[in-house]
């Protein structure tokens, strides 16, 4: 079964399986952005560095959903939270983990299947686990 | 010179399901309001709606044969009631018009409503999952401020409670903490019963200047809107204001400094609030958010009893949005009707004694958030 990523340019899949999320750093004041994005949403700025972000975090907000939402292409239950990264981003992310997981846990970034599109495909997203990498 | 402004006149379709199309509940609300006002002749509408479609307050005042005047739709999520209260008082109190007619008019989609809000990626990848984000504010509040769920489920008893006596409500029985937290757990920590419904209703205001007013009309002290600054969410996609930097001030806080500036009061000087329930953890959040107490504080306040009848600062003597379910386009006309006749002296048996300072508080996606003040 051939995988597609859930969007484009959301992160970077490697031959051997690692997944990169992909952020901006904004040139005229740092801020850092996930998505990449073509205007900083702190300053406005248009110059912006496409980066590598963090591959490890910790958990800084987190919960299970119990009904799926719409368009959800995976299955019920499933953690939902927010990942603090070393450098201080914040990013919302699928959580691998089918209940509430505790503030500062070590999270690992890792790819997800999600399920399979109308075109039978599999949907690939990012999401985070406990563990180190 | 600015003008006095004043609220001339009030309706209310009751919230809930009906048989009705969102049209014929925004002519009910309007006639309402119009009779109330004495039939005055307005120069302005202001329609606040999300799902209503295009021109949906023209089709309002169109089947009551009123149109002519200027008539804007206004959209800010669960703030769109505020930001036309705030758009149709700056006309009167500039002397643009002499009197504007608000409603505001919604049929939500039944279910978790489907946003355009959110890009398909999100959705396929479950984060466009609102209730979701609802409950990561809960945890944030149970985190840093020490709620219990004990507390959250306080909330819901406390509201149901009045809504019991609020004949546009749709939910009107009274419930107990045990019921709320043996209600569904939808997302830890909400359970179903600490989530308002969406639902159908409308709700319209005639703003006037006072000295056009009957002489006890209650005022329009402050009507305030504001959005979330640069760096205070995680990105234009999530609804999470405060998120992503805790030092930058929510949405809510800049409209309630900015109203209290206005009006010239403090939180001291509020004798009963309304505030965004659209959960449990919402209407907490909020106490802090407004300034009722300091951040992190919040736990005392509902412990003490101090937002509940006959406390310090009753907040939603009309049931909140947890009774009476959330019209986004209506709910925050529906808080500051409540806050109107209580000044008034006409909220019937939900009437508190001495209610002469109110405040009314939304807050939505956007982050959008408004504040009123309202005063005898
Ligand atoms: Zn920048």
């Amino acid at each position: 079964m051939t995988a597609r990523m859930v969007h484009d340019g959301l992160f970077r899949l490697d031959s051997d399986g690692d997944i990169r999320l992909l952020g901006s750093r904004c040139e005229e004041c740092s801020h850092l952005q996930f998505p990449v994005a073509e205007t900083c949403s702190m300053c406005g700025s248009e110059r912006s560095t496409t980066i590598d972000l963090e591959r490890q975090g910790t958990l800084w907000l987190s919960t299970v959903v119990t009904n799926a939402p719409p368009g959800y292409l995976g299955e019920v239950p499933y953690g939902f939270g927010v990942v603090e990264l070393p450098s201080g981003l914040r990013i919302i992310t699928l959580i691998t983990e089918k209940e509430v997981v505790e503030f500062g846990t070590p999270l690992r970034l890792v790819a997800h299947d999600l399920g399979i599109n109308d075109d039978g495909e599999m949907v690939v997203t990012y999401a985070f686990s406990p563990g180190s990498s | 010179m600015t003008n006095s402004v004043a609220v001339a006149g009030v309706g209310l379709h009751p919230f809930g399901r009906f048989d009705r199309t969102v049209t014929q509940m925004g002519v009910s609300a309007v006639r309402a309001a119009l009779e109330d006002a004495g039939n005055p002749s307005f120069q302005s509408v202001f329609c606040a709606t999300v799902y209503s479609g295009v021109a949906a307050g023209h089709k309002v005042l169109g089947a009551l044969g009123l149109t002519g005047t200027p008539i804007v739709n206004v959209e800010a999520g669960c703030a769109s009631g505020g930001a036309a209260l705030m758009l149709a008082t700056n006309a009167v109190r500039s002397g643009q018009c002499d009197t504007a007619l608000v409603l505001g008019i919604e049929k939500m989609p039944r279910g978790i409503i489907r946003s355009s809000f959110f890009e398909p990626w999100r959705e396929q990848s479950g984060l466009a999952a609102t209730p979701a984000y609802f409950a990561l504010r809960a945890m944030r509040l149970m985190r840093d401020s020490g709620i219990t769920k004990e507390d959250l489920a306080q909330i819901v008893v406390k509201n149901r409670a009045e809504g019991v006596n609020n004949e546009i409500a749709m939910y009107r029985t009274a419930t107990t903490v045990e019921a709320v937290l043996e209600s569904r757990l939808v997302c830890e920590p909400l359970h179903l019963h600490m989530l308002c419904s969406p639902n159908e209703g409308a709700a319209a205001i005639v703003v006037q200047r006072s000295d056009l007013a009957r002489r006890d009309a209650p005022k329009i002290a402050s009507a305030q809107l504001r959005s979330h600054l640069p760096g205070s969410i995680l990105g234009e996609a999530t609804p999470l204001s405060g998120v992503a930097d805790e030092n930058i001030p929510a949405a809510s806080t800049i409209a309630a400094h900015a109203a209290f500036e206005e009006a010239g009061y403090g939180p001291d000087d509020l004798d009963l609030i309304e505030c965004q329930d659209t959960d449990a953890a919402r209407e907490i959040l909020a106490y802090e958010e407004l300034g009722l107490c300091a951040r992190g504080d919040s736990a005392q306040l509902v412990r003490n009893g101090d937002t509940a009848r006959g406390g310090r600062w009753p907040v939603n003597l009309s049931g909140g949005l947890l009774s009476k379910g959330e019209p986004l386009g209506a709910s925050a006309l529906a808080q500051i009707i409540e806050l109107s006749n209580q000044i008034d002296g006409r909220a019937g048996i939900r009437q508190i004694e001495n209610a002469q300072i109110g405040l009314a508080h939304t807050v939505g996606r956007g982050a959008n958030a408004a504040v009123v003040i309202i005063t005898k």
